[in-house]
């Protein structure tokens, strides 16, 4: 469990963090999304003690990190794979790490195990390969069973084997019951792994929901119509008195937009409602499909304010339709 | 594929532990830290054999020309001073690298965000530092010293101008040569905690225990005069001189060394107040 609660962070006249709280629960493989700059390994240097916070505070268990009596048995964070001592062998770096929390010898040839690097145990951390230095980094994390793990953008330069990897690690962490906090700037790597979402842009919370919301807010979701008797239909969807929606998001009135292609285009209802609905009116259907944006759609038309450093000028960003 | 199955947990369970992490461990990790990288090794290598190389050239050179030298110089002459020259002039120019280089490497490779990491409590890693070096340094300069002494005597043998360790004043300089070195070490550890910046750290520990003595060397006489017992180099000045008068406008050997110990015990304190505001 880490709590974070009005964390602020300034760099001369900047605002890296900006009154940001949110709390990441045990269970849950938690994604920590934003465009790059947006804060949030600063956040997590900030709930680690590495920076300190103008205001507010982030404290796990309870506590502030520097206070936790074995603060790798409590948590295992991995901010940045390259962040050792190249000529020190990965066994040593493990070992020196261990030794700070008094943990035993013998847990560092299991990690190098568990991550698959027993093999390269003696060789120099210099030689290693970006995939290579993040599974190391992990071993690191793992060394004191923690209950809460952080890692930062964990699968940068990795192949798509270490990938799935780390994807399926992450996932089998949280099903034990830990916290698992992971940060990335692309919302496709959190797609298939991520149970709930923390969105920040220019420091500051976008979103803090779980990602069947996060899917269900996107307005991106809508349903293409085609029939010859439009007027018809249009009318019977405008007519329609929205349901409360289980998510508690606002209910919004549903709308039927004709395209130029002749179809048409309905927000605020599912498939189903509208077939029922055409079936009531006695409306003709030759097509009914749902259109549903890419996460990455949502997650960018999100946080299309809030990016950082952007190339050229400022276009709108494209809403790609995937076919469900 | 390691994790595929909910059957079996990922990680063996730990022994319970009560208590809290503290400077025991830390310690060992950092003992670990610098007894695993090769730079420690060559550095200190590098101390030995410069050290007592450059002591047992002045001896051998010595005793070469021991005849063609004036009864004057014969007089003057310091075998024990000659013998852990190496040690005084040039050991210290590679334990302050080495000193530097123990904070500074780790911001230098990022380290330091992994052991803060395992070690948030930062007032701990940093004595754990500090007591490693120092012990390491302490060892291996003690060693160099004897080595130099004892070599040295052996190659001036033959002037029968040798010392031995029970003569006044020259087993404080055997082992004054030891504790200046490893002093300056220690300083030049504060100033990397300080700079964070290895090239920067080593050029300022430099600059101060090497260039400033020779600058207060042109300032005039009177001033000159006041000013050279508050530089942390006169210690080993003080420390190694065994034959004739001490230095003049020094203290005595070991309130000259308490000086040097002093401020260094100031920068020590000011890198760790620095260490553990600043942002890692």
């Amino acid at each position: 469990m880490i709590e974070v609660r009005g964390l602020v962070k300034r760099y001369g006249d900047k605002i890296a963090v900006n009154d940001l709280s949110f709390d990441v629960e045990p269970g849950h493989v938690t994604g920590f999304l934003g465009p790059n700059g947006a804060g949030k390994t600063t956040t997590m240097r900030l709930i680690l003690g590495l920076d300190y916070p103008d205001a507010g505070a982030a404290k796990i268990h309870g506590k502030r990190y520097a206070g936790l009596a074995y603060p790798m048995r409590e948590v295992g964070a991995l901010i940045d794979a390259k962040a050792v001592h190249g000529g020190r062998s990965a066994y040593n770096h493990l070992l020196c790490l261990a030794q700070t929390n008094n943990l035993p010898k013998r847990r560092v040839g299991e990690v190098l195990e568990l991550v698959g690097l027993t093999e390269v145990a003696r060789k120099r951390a210099k030689g290693f390969s970006l995939g290579m230095s993040q599974r190391l980094g992990i071993a690191g994390t793992l060394l004191g069973d923690p209950a809460v793990l952080m890692f930062d953008e964990p699968v940068n330069g990795l192949d798509p084997e270490g990938i799935l990897w780390i994807r399926n690690l992450m996932k089998a962490l949280a099903a034990e019951g830990r916290t698992v906090f992971v940060s990335s700037h692309l919302m496709s790597e959190m797609e298939n792994t991520a149970d709930h979402l923390i969105v920040i842009g220019r420091g500051s919370l976008l979103a803090d929901c779980t990602m069947e919301e996060f899917i269900a807010r996107s307005s991106g979701q809508t349903v293409r119509v085609r029939t010859p008797q439009l007027d018809l239909l249009s009318k019977a969807v405008s007519e329609t008195v929205p349901e409360a929606t289980t998510a508690g998001t606002a209910a919004v009135r549903p709308t039927a937009t004709t395209e130029a292609d002749g179809s048409l285009t309905v927000h605020g209802l599912t498939a189903a409602q509208i077939g029922d609905l055409a079936f009531d009116h006695g409306v003709r259907l030759h097509e009914l499909t749902v259109v549903r944006a890419s996460l990455e759609a949502a997650f960018m038309e999100l946080t299309a304010d809030s990016v950082e450093y952007r190339a050229g000028q400022e276009q709108p960003v494209p809403v790609s339709g995937g076919v469900v | 594929m390691a994790v595929t199955t909910q059957a079996q947990p990922i990680l063996n369970a730990l022994p319970t532990v009560s208590g809290r992490a503290g400077l025991g461990g830390t310690l060992r990790s950092e003992f670990t830290k610098i007894r695993s990288v090769r730079s420690t090794y060559w550095t200190l290598l590098v101390l030995l054999v410069v050290s007592v190389g450059i002591g047992a050239a002045i001896s051998a050179g010595t005793a070469a020309n021991w005849s063609r030298m004036s009864p004057a110089s014969q007089a003057s002459f310091d075998p024990t001073q000659a013998s852990v020259a190496g040690l005084f002039y040039l050991g210290q120019l590679v334990i302050v690298v080495l000193g530097a280089m123990t904070l500074t490497a780790e911001y230098s490779t990022g380290m330091i965000r992994t052991s803060l990491t395992a070690m948030p409590r930062r007032a701990v890693v940093y004595a754990a530092k500090a007591i490693v070096f120092a012990v390491v340094a302490l060892v291996v300069t003690f060693v160099a010293a004897f080595i130099s002494f004892f070599l040295g005597q052996a190659l001036l043998s033959s002037t029968h101008d040798t010392a031995t360790l029970s003569q006044p004043n020259v087993l404080r300089a055997v082992v004054g040569s030891a504790l200046y070195v490893t002093m300056c070490g220690l300083f030049a550890f504060a100033v990397g905690a300080m700079l964070r910046h290895t090239a920067g750290a080593i050029t300022s520990v430099i600059g101060v225990l090497f260039v400033i003595p020779i600058l207060v060397h042109l300032l005039p006489q009177s001033w000159y005069q006041d000013i050279v017992r508050w530089l942390p180099d006169a210690a080993g000045r003080a420390l190694s001189v065994t034959v004739g008068p001490p230095p003049p406008n020094l203290f005595s050997a070991w309130n000259q060394y308490a000086v040097f110990a002093i401020y260094t015990a100031i920068l020590l304190v000011v890198g760790a107040v620095l260490f553990r505001k600043r942002d890692a």
